[in-house]
């Protein structure tokens, strides 16, 4: 992985000093909040509900035992415990004290993290494939163009006072595993039929109160043009967004707005200057980045055999495990969705059990998912029975990647000062109903994914079923969505009908799933069985 | 009654105006009248609050019970937590909230 130089470093360094100047002088009285608010956004600082909330970067969701280590350390000496993933491949502490932040943030840089642009109206943590680098499927690690991205858009004065937040997305497989069409601007690296790599390029994508999904505005972009071109979209959104307006200041808004055939033509338009500003870094500085993500040393002639007598490893390894690149190798995803549990909740103790497990058996390599869970890339596949063993001692060995309780939800308003409801129980109601294995391998591939707010951090718009928490007259309420999906088929979940209370939306995706087992073709998963019959079957089913 | 809440500006927890100081327990809070506007503008310039505001409240046999779902979980803490909340002894505290 990517290893910073002394100038990333004496950033980073620098940086952690500007801010903790800056919180001295908060704290002095020197700063009023309104002051003081949009320095510790960029720094990832948020006020929530309860405490102050950091938000720690985890570029393109890679990172390694010791930077684990670290952020156990943190959320046992600065916070309550525990840390929570996101869906942005990050993660985030619930309890932070404003005078300790810096210190935070200092220790943070000693393993080469930090929390800039994980806030404000910057370009947000670049993510990616989880698997990049050790799936089976893809063309090339997508990760060295991320960490371009990443380096190419950190600090840039032009990207620092954009109209919105921007989220850029990197997969290079046909299999999106990284909800790319969700996001403001994507890339998948494709092969032309001359055999050149390039990107294929999606803009205008987003959830939040108005969801869009991305349009493609070309098909192939030469790799080494690419910043020429990410400073074409920014400049053409610059110019245009409407600044006068929060709700539509996502480029996702001028996209719908201009509509495509227009905003790819101002695009190109402001390409072609920028190209011949002769800006893009030449081939050997994507080398240089690239030589960081060498693949590790995988051992040759492994055997494939795995004994799997015992039907709960079984399970396991059929569920957790997808194929690896290398042969005698597997991915291995940690579940963090146990039932009854918070989703993406992690201790510090488990944190630091998976540091220990990622170096003895996946060359100390990490990855957080945009799901909420986490993954150990690159395992012997005669490792598994006793990564099992390791992951079943600190409750890390559940079963349920892609089913009906492997949920994504936000903190909702157990956490957030944004939400309109809890998220939360919800997820845990939902895995408590559903929690018996046989019936959920039975029901087959769920995405469920649910929101306390249509600000949509628990991506409800792109759930097979999304559950939307609302606040009616002081009451939370749920809004049942059917349809959506952040894979290489992305769709836009629809609102079934009338809200219901928390029990009462839980029985109504009870009554969707019974639905969709009665009226299933073999072979259907639900989304394809949605995608078949369409919504009526199913509204007649929930509200019955 | 009108309550105030904010959050302490050095560790960012929750408050409540008791008369004559911010409380971490709800059950301090005291009805300010139609003194809130000047309170919150005397005690954020003082630097002894960060982002004060009123809300509607009411004085229960269990004390003071805010009025929105929201401000009542400020005042508990997480309900998934109840480990964490002001009062962890509590089995039925979670109640309170809904």
């Amino acid at each position: 992985m990517y290893k910073y130089d002394q100038y990333d470093q004496a950033m980073v360094d620098a940086r952690v000093e500007e801010f903790r100047d800056q919180t001295r002088r908060r704290i002095a009285g020197h700063m009023n909040d309104d002051q003081f608010k949009p320095l510790r956004l960029k720094n990832g600082l948020y006020l929530q509900l309860h405490a102050y909330m950091l938000r720690v970067a985890i570029p393109y969701g890679t990172f390694n035992a010791v930077q684990m280590r670290k952020l156990a350390h943190i959320a046992r000496t600065y916070d309550r415990g525990y840390g929570h993933f996101t869906t942005r491949q990050n993660i985030q502490y619930n309890w932070i004290k404003l005078e300790q932040a810096p210190d935070i943030l200092a220790e943070l840089a000693t393993v080469e993290m930090h929390a800039i642009q994980t806030s404000g109206e910057s370009i947000r943590n670049v993510s990616a494939d989880q698997y990049a680098g050790a799936a089976a499927d893809e063309i090339i690690d997508p990760r060295p163009w991320a960490e371009t991205i990443r380096q190419m858009t950190n600090f840039m004065p032009e990207f620092s006072y954009l109209p919105r937040k921007f989220k850029i997305a990197v997969i290079a497989s046909k299999v999106d595993r990284a909800a790319l069409r969700w996001h403001d601007f994507a890339l998948r690296i494709v092969r032309n039929e001359a055999g050149e790599i390039g990107f294929e390029v999606y803009a205008g994508g987003g959830m939040g109160r108005t969801p869009f999904i991305a349009h493609k505005i070309r098909d192939f972009l030469p790799t080494t043009q690419i910043f020429s071109y990410l400073q074409a979209v920014l400049r053409v959104w610059n110019r245009n967004a409407r600044r006068d307006n929060i709700h539509k200041q996502r480029m996702k808004i001028l996209v719908h707005e201009l509509g495509q055939e227009e905003f790819s033509r101002q695009v190109e338009e402001a390409f072609t200057h920028f190209l011949s500003l002769g800006q893009d870094f030449p081939q050997a500085e994507y080398d240089r980045i690239a030589a960081y993500f060498t693949p590790p040393p995988f051992e040759q002639g492994l055997s494939e055999d795995l004994d799997l007598s015992d039907p709960a490893f079984a399970a396991w390894v059929r569920l957790q495990t997808v194929a690896h690149q290398a042969p005698g190798y597997a991915i291995a995803n940690i579940s963090l969705k146990p039932v009854g549990g918070i989703p993406g909740d992690i201790s510090a103790d488990q944190m630091d059990r998976v540091a220990d497990l990622a170096e003895r058996f996946s060359f100390g390599e990490i990855r957080a998912t945009h799901a909420q869970n986490l993954v150990l890339p690159h395992v012997r596949k005669i490792d598994l029975p006793a990564l099992w063993q390791e992951l079943r001692a600190v409750g890390l060995a559940d079963a349920n990647l892609d089913l009906v309780t492997d949920i994504i939800a936000c903190p909702g308003l157990d956490y957030c000062s944004l939400a309109n409801a809890r998220s939360i129980p919800v997820a845990q109601k939902i895995a408590e109903r559903f929690a018996d294995l046989e019936r959920q391998e039975d029901i087959g591939e769920l995405k469920i994914k649910i929101s306390g707010c249509i600000n949509a951090c628990g991506h409800h718009h792109a759930g097979n079923i999304g559950i939307l928490g609302v606040d009616k007259k002081g009451t939370e309420n749920y809004q049942l969505l059917l349809g959506g999906s952040g894979d290489e088929e992305t769709s836009q979940a629809k609102i079934t009908g009338p809200g219901f209370d928390e029990d009462g939306v839980v029985n109504a995706l009870e009554r969707a799933v019974d639905h969709y087992r009665a009226v299933r073709q073999p072979g259907e998963r639900f989304i394809d069985t949605y995608r078949r019959v369409g919504m009526d079957g199913f509204k007649e089913a929930i509200y019955v | 009654m009108k309550v105030l809440t904010g959050n302490d500006l050095k560790t960012g927890a929750v408050t409540w105006w008791d008369g004559v100081q911010w409380s971490l327990h709800v059950e301090d809070a005291v009805d300010v009248g139609d003194h809130a506007d000047a309170i919150m503008a005397r005690e954020q310039a003082a630097q002894r609050v960060n982002g004060p505001y009123a809300i509607d409240a009411e004085k229960t046999a269990d004390g003071v019970r805010p009025a929105h779902i929201k401000d009542r979980i400020r005042a508990l803490g997480p309900t998934v937590r109840p480990d964490l909340t002001l009062k962890p002894a509590d089995p039925e505290i979670g109640n309170w909230v809904i």
